[in-house]
């Protein structure tokens, strides 16, 4: 049974509103299929509030109405009635989602699609909810501390907060996260408590990992290796700056479930193997050698056979700063394939800094186009036409051959960006 | 008593903990892989879509789900509440390992679900078995499909 202090009482009571009664009532139920005694407070939430899908408007346009409130009330807070949903409590982001605010005709969406867009993204801001509409939301500007409680959807955001940061959050959902907003509550389990976060599973690395493809497929291989358990690398001779863990963590967490893993020397709760195992025995030791590596690199190859590339993504997770000067430097003045298209995705904060500095330009005068928002996994939108891509992301890699039907190459960014000017794969393992 | 000594008519009784009350029967599908929601299922046919997952193509529509858990993105519960909405939901969920998201899913899918077994359900839960939940209860109840 769930305790409750008397503020969640008060609001399962409804003294908070119907709002806040229906977000208590499932964040209860939540917290008891966990088998969860108590709850946390939290002041930092990041989800996809109230967000539609065509979809999903038109089915609730058939049953009790399409707008934002009926969305929020009967999707997320998971309500058979309708309610009125009230400005957050708590400090909230709406992540990724819908398409990018310019070039939404490109990305092949309808003038009826952008208006819903445009509407739910009023209403968002309307509710308190700040946009920031990105996967990366620490580089956005939510940027947790360490121990803090935080409430957050996106499995490549989760691991990058418990992992690099030392903030707690559990692989939160739409509803758990819509639910917390307005109460400013998330079930006491998992990531937020002490004994959940020591390590389970020993990865020993024996090649040096050093680039950011190497990150990936280090990552990639942990999250196969290990599921949904917890790993402890050690071996790490090179120091990771925030690109590697970025598509580290997101690799590791799609390929397996991979929420929290550990560094050791590295990240902030692993100051030595014994302090990140805790009480914890290694359930396993595995090693990442020359042949593991060799066999991520096959396997994220393993959707590729015609090396005539017509699109080229990059961005996944959404890229940093650092990742568009990168981008824009290699083009160096030079022209795309005619064949082939170039989108690189990232967020509007992002981009903001990128256009400041005139590598939005940059990408755009050889052929390419920074977009905001989305990723084509996510949208399911890719350049009309396109039969391969080539991608610098496992995670990208490992979700998007199978959405939308396409082949796919992984390689390097600079691979990537050599495909996109001669149209052609020539990636190797490096 | 082994799989393997049982005869058509056997049946065999797992104790867990309900996650989400109800009672429902039906067929078993089982596999020892996890499940991706997000990127890994269709929603509007009830399919697993993942690449080299062992149940790629087959539908969980109204079957008892069998499998060790909910893997990949955090839209794993909207994805699976959807399924709701097309009425191409599992009828019931049996896991043996708790994640946020799972929990998560099968509260808004509104399904029986189950897990804390004290026997492993995959090591005893074939596919076209027939199985009777009582999330209630924590009881489930297995009939073993009948040999050819």
């Amino acid at each position: 049974m769930v305790k409750l202090a008397d503020d969640e009482q008060a609001m399962l009571d409804g003294q908070g509103g119907p709002a806040k009664q229906k977000a208590m009532e499932l964040l209860v139920k939540y917290a008891e299929a966990l088998n969860c005694e108590d709850f946390v407070n939290t002041n930092n939430i990041a989800g996809v509030p109230g967000s539609s899908t065509l979809f999903l408007k038109n089915y609730y346009k058939e049953h009790n109405g399409g707008d934002y409130n009926a969305i929020f009330s009967l999707f997320d807070l998971d309500s058979d009635t309708v309610v009125p949903v009230p400005k957050v409590s708590a400090y909230s982001c709406h992540l990724q989602g819908g398409m990018d605010p310019n070039e939404w005709a490109t990305m092949g969406y309808t003038q009826e699609a952008y208006d819903h867009f445009r509407a739910d993204e009023a209403a968002v801001a309307d509710h308190g909810i700040q946009l920031m509409k990105t996967c990366t939301p620490y580089l956005a500007g939510n940027v947790p501390v360490k121990g803090e409680h935080c409430a957050w959807m996106e499995s490549s955001a989760v691991v990058f907060c418990n992992s690099v940061i030392g903030g707690r959050t559990n692989t939160e959902g739409r509803e758990s996260t819509s639910a917390a907003m307005l109460t400013g509550k998330i079930p006491n389990w998992g990531f937020h408590r002490d004994a959940f976060r020591h390590g389970t599973h020993a990865i020993e690395v024996e090649v040096p990992i050093e680039s950011m493809i190497d990150w990936g497929m280090l990552g990639y291989f942990t999250g196969y290796a290990v599921e949904e358990n917890i790993p402890v690398i050690t071996g790490v001779t090179y120091q990771p700056n925030l690109i590697r863990h970025k598509h580290f963590g997101a690799a590791a967490a799609s390929s397996g479930g991979v929420e929290l893993y550990h560094m050791v020397g590295i990240t902030p709760e692993a100051p030595s193997r014994e302090v990140a195992f805790g009480n914890n025995r290694p359930v396993e030791t595995i090693k990442y050698g020359l042949t593991e590596r060799r066999k991520m690199y096959d396997l994220l190859n393993s959707n590729g056979t015609s090396t005539d590339v017509d699109y080229v993504m990059l961005g996944c997770p959404h890229a940093s700063i650092e990742q568009l000067w990168e981008i824009a430097g290699m083009l160096d003045g030079r022209k795309l394939s005619p064949n082939t298209h170039l989108w690189v995705f990232t967020s509007r904060s992002v981009k903001s800094m990128s256009d400041n500095n005139g590598y939005t330009k940059a990408i755009r005068d050889a052929g390419g186009l920074v977009l905001t928002d989305t990723c084509s996994a996510i949208s399911q939108s890719v350049p009309k036409g396109t039969k391969v891509v080539a991608l610098d992301s496992a995670k990208q890699s490992h979700y998007l051959p199978a959405m939308v039907g396409i082949e796919a190459w992984f390689g390097t960014t600079r691979d990537c960006i050599e495909a996109a000017i001669t149209g052609k794969w020539k990636g190797e393992l490096p | 008593m082994s799989v393997e000594a049982l005869t058509r008519n056997d049946t065999i009784v797992l104790h867990g903990r309900k996650v989400v009350g109800g009672v429902t029967e039906g067929e078993a599908l089982v596999t020892h892989q996890t499940i991706s929601g997000w990127g890994g299922i269709n929603s509007m046919t009830g399919t697993v879509i993942e690449t080299r997952h062992e149940l790629r193509g087959v539908s969980f529509k109204d079957k008892i789900l069998v499998y060790p858990g909910a893997k990949g993105s955090s839209g794993w519960s909207a994805a699976f509440h959807t399924t709701r909405l097309t009425k191409t939901a599992p009828k019931a969920m049996l896991f043996t390992v708790m994640t946020a998201k799972i929990a998560l899913g099968a509260v808004v899918m509104r399904i029986p679900s189950m897990t804390d077994f004290d026997r492993d359900p995959l090591d005893v839960i074939e596919t076209g078995d027939w199985v009777k939940v009582d999330a209630d209860r924590g009881v489930v109840e297995v009939t073993k499909k009948a040999r050819p």
